[in-house]
């Protein structure tokens, strides 16, 4: 590990939901200028911890320091070092993609040269200069989270955390936002994405966690995590619940 | 297939039930409220029965005609209602098109208003217990109307989905319908009087007329067979089962591309520049007031609340022409702007997430909120302030009616600044229906309101009293109204949005929570 602060540091995260615990102590730590990818199967706990280490959900239990700030004891100091694109929420849509990226900024303290300028430099970099006049209520879902992803760069955040932030976006979007994001890291800054799609963790991330069932079951550089296989294999030796095609012989007999 | 269909409905509603005890406590009083108006109405048609031909004609043709429009027009508007069997939903089955006409149809009897309409109508029958050879006639009429009602609902949203859908024609559309609905009472309360002279007219031609008409024409059955006009009562059979047909005609045309094109909204709104974000300070403060200035004008929900101001005193004016009644007209408007902030979190709904994810206090929220609401209630207070004075003509109150409306304005907004940080309750989502109050966690939306109203009335009543005694023909009261209003609201504004402030820097995460878990 580098010798440095790391970017992001979990300890103990504790979240019920009624009955349901969905996550039971989740430990991380996270690099600073490292691209970490969460990876866990459906239901495992991924957007509830990144909620909690986002200052978006109260934890019942556990601590989070965001660049050594404990974000919970110091939330305006910790979320101004924080960009946030969260998963399954609206958006102000009321406004047009460029108001909208403005506003983020303008409420992370920009001055409005900054903030109209950055906003028109992010929206030509994510493919949405053409729509930046329309309404965000009229965007397609790709374009949606596309603009959600303006608005958490819009104030050259420290740490970048994003839930499926590929999710709907068509492919050259997809790999523009990736040459960013590696842009980003390469320039200091830390990504932390969750995603399912193991092949994109693996291209594009240098440290993963394995979470499942609200807790980590591996963590560490991505080498150290898939151990000579590749990341799905080890994924699925994990996480179990593989059930070997047996069964539904009837699929395999077109009855037509 | 068709009994599946019926099948999915009574779950799909079990489980809706099932959901909160709040969805339920909801549903038995709405079934309660059904049940009451129906036993109401089979009683007065009992009392009907009793009455001469011509009355009893008259209730059955135009009573029946009613609801039947009553069924056609209000699902137009009513988007949301029920979307639960949404033909569009069964495009990916293989169901055949004439099942799925046949079971949608039925299952729309299976609810609280198809049930409470096939027992209203085969009720009416009641009408013609004298005339025992028309009861059969009225019972098939009762059920032709029924299947007209249910047929017809579908036909016209099916052919006018693809126009409704448009966003905008929906949100003009549901003000122009809650407007008219507004005004109804006070414009019947005026004409009912009226109405007594109306006595003696004879408007057996117009009910001749409807129960020639597809709305009419099933009602029209049992009180021709009745006086014995068999040959009309054949005709006005032909037009009711003609209706049916064109009805089920047209519903499974917009059946069958509703399932291969699902509708989908194709006009794209824009706005060129930054809008108001560009005119105000570049501070949170400045852009939070932006924001929701912006969406005063742009969302409907905000929208319609303006739209509503300049009925209120058309309203007072017509409850009590050219009484005092108009001159609350300021002072309530003032009220409701302020008070429309307390759901200002409820509507942004996830959305509020950016607020929760910056780095902004929580005073920087309230103040935005509250000066946007400000803003709007300050032009609507003075304007209704000088045209209520004016109807009343008195205009010496002018001042008088602007303080007391801009300190209950203010009274309104500091207090609701308070109240929207620590509750919030489900609130229409953009672009559902006027009339689709959403359901659930009722109860502390209700003790807010009723707590802060008792509140906003208790910390306004200086300025009110003022006003009162300036009303009263001190004019002298009504200078210092105008005074001690603007003052009043503007302190009980600055100590809400602080305390609100304060308690929002805590509660922002949960209330966030909450609003996730509405969506």
């Amino acid at each position: 590990m580098p010798d440095v602060a790391p970017a992001l540091v979990l300890r103990g995260l504790w979240r019920r939901f009624g009955a349901k615990t969905a996550v039971a102590g989740i430990d991380l730590d996270v690099p600073a200028g490292s691209f970490y990818g969460l990876v866990g199967p459906n239901g495992a706990g991924k957007t509830t911890t990144l909620l909690m280490a986002t200052g978006l959900l109260r934890p019942d239990a556990g601590q989070v320091w965001v660049g050594g700030v404990d974000l919970w004891a110091d939330p305006v100091r910790g979320k101004a070092l924080l960009g946030v694109l969260p998963d399954g929420v609206r958006l102000f849509d009321r406004l047009t993609g460029a108001q909208l990226v403005t506003y983020a900024g303008l409420l992370h303290g920009l001055d409005r040269p900054t903030a109209t300028r950055r906003a028109s430099e992010l929206l030509a970099a994510v493919d949405l200069v053409a729509d930046r006049d329309t309404l965000v209520v009229d965007y397609s879902a790709g374009m949606a989270k596309k603009v959600s992803l303006a608005c958490a760069l819009v104030h050259a955040p420290r740490l970048l955390v994003l839930d499926e932030p590929f999710e709907a976006v068509d492919p050259v979007s997809a790999a523009n936002i990736r040459d960013i994001l590696a842009g980003y890291v390469r320039g200091g800054g830390t990504v932390i994405v969750s995603s399912h799609v193991m092949d994109l963790v693996q291209r594009m991330c240098d440290h993963v966690a394995v979470i499942a069932a609200g807790h980590v079951l591996a963590a560490g550089t991505l080498d150290e995590v898939r151990a000579g296989a590749t990341l799905e294999d080890r994924f699925v030796e994990m996480v179990g619940g593989r059930t070997g095609g047996e069964g539904l012989a009837w699929l395999r007999t077109s009855s037509a | 297939m068709v009994a599946h269909l019926l099948r999915l409905k009574l779950t799909l509603t079990a489980n809706g039930l099932r959901r909160s005890a709040w969805v339920l406590v909801g549903f038995v009083v709405g079934a309660l409220y059904g049940v009451s108006v129906l036993i109401g109405s089979l009683v007065a048609l009992g009392y009907v029965s009793t009455q001469a031909f011509a009355l009893r004609e008259m209730t059955g043709v135009l009573a029946g005609a009613g609801l039947v429009l009553v069924w056609w027009v209000v699902p137009l508007v009513a988007f949301g209602l029920d979307a639960t069997m949404d033909p569009a939903r069964f495009a990916p089955f293989p169901v055949p098109r004439s099942r799925l006409l046949v079971g949608l149809t039925l299952a729309g009897l299976l609810g609280v208003p198809g049930l409470l309409t096939l027992l209203g109508a085969v009720g009416s029958t009641v009408l013609w217990w004298r005339e025992p050879a028309a009861i059969p006639v009225a019972i098939v009429g009762a059920l032709l109307a029924t299947l007209t009602c249910l047929l017809g609902s579908r036909a016209l949203t099916g052919a006018l989905a693809r126009i409704v859908v448009r966003r905008r024609v929906r949100e003009v559309g549901a003000a122009l319908v809650v407007i008219p609905l507004v005004l109804a009472g006070p414009v019947l309360t005026r004409l009912i009087p009226a109405g007594y002279s109306l006595r003696d007219v004879d408007i057996t031609p117009v009910v001749r007329v409807v129960a020639w008409t597809p709305l009419g024409a099933a009602w029209g059955l049992a009180p021709d067979v009745a006086a014995g006009r068999w040959g009309q009562a054949a005709g006005r059979l032909l037009v009711a089962l003609a209706t049916l047909a064109v009805a089920a005609l047209a519903w499974d045309r917009s059946l069958r591309r509703a399932l291969v094109e699902p509708v989908r909204e194709t006009t794209r709104r824009r706005d060129r520049g930054l809008g108001l974000i560009r005119r105000v300070p570049a501070t949170p403060l400045g852009a939070v007031y932006a924001r929701c200035l912006t969406y005063w004008a742009r969302d409907p929900r905000y929208a319609l609340a303006v739209v509503m101001v300049p009925v209120l005193p058309i309203v007072f004016a017509l409850v009590d022409p050219g009484g005092g009644f108009v001159l609350m007209a300021a002072p309530l408007s003032g009220f409701l702007m302020g008070w429309a902030i307390s759901a200002d979190i409820a509507y942004d709904g996830s959305a509020f997430w950016l607020h929760v994810a910056c780095p902004v206090r929580g005073v920087v929220d309230r103040w935005g909120r509250a000066l946007a609401a400000a803003t709007v209630a300050v032009v609507v207070v003075v304007v209704l302030s000088v045209v209520s004075a004016l109807l009343a003509h008195r205009p010496g109150l002018v001042p008088a009616l602007v303080g007391s409306g801009l300190g209950m304005a203010g009274c309104a907004l500091g207090v609701a600044s308070v109240a929207s940080a620590l509750v919030v309750y489900p609130v229409r989502q953009p672009g559902d229906s006027p009339f689709s109050m959403r359901q659930g966690a009722t109860l502390p939306a209700f003790l807010t309101q009723i707590g802060g109203w008792a509140l906003v009335g208790a910390l306004s009543l200086p300025v009110t009293v003022l006003a009162g005694v300036a009303v009263a023909g001190h004019p002298a009261a009504g200078w210092a109204a105008l005074v001690v209003g603007p003052l009043l609201g503007a302190g009980v504004l600055a100590v809400g949005a602080w305390l609100g402030g304060r308690l929002l820097d805590r509660t922002g995460p949960d209330l966030l929570r909450r609003l996730l878990a509405m969506t």
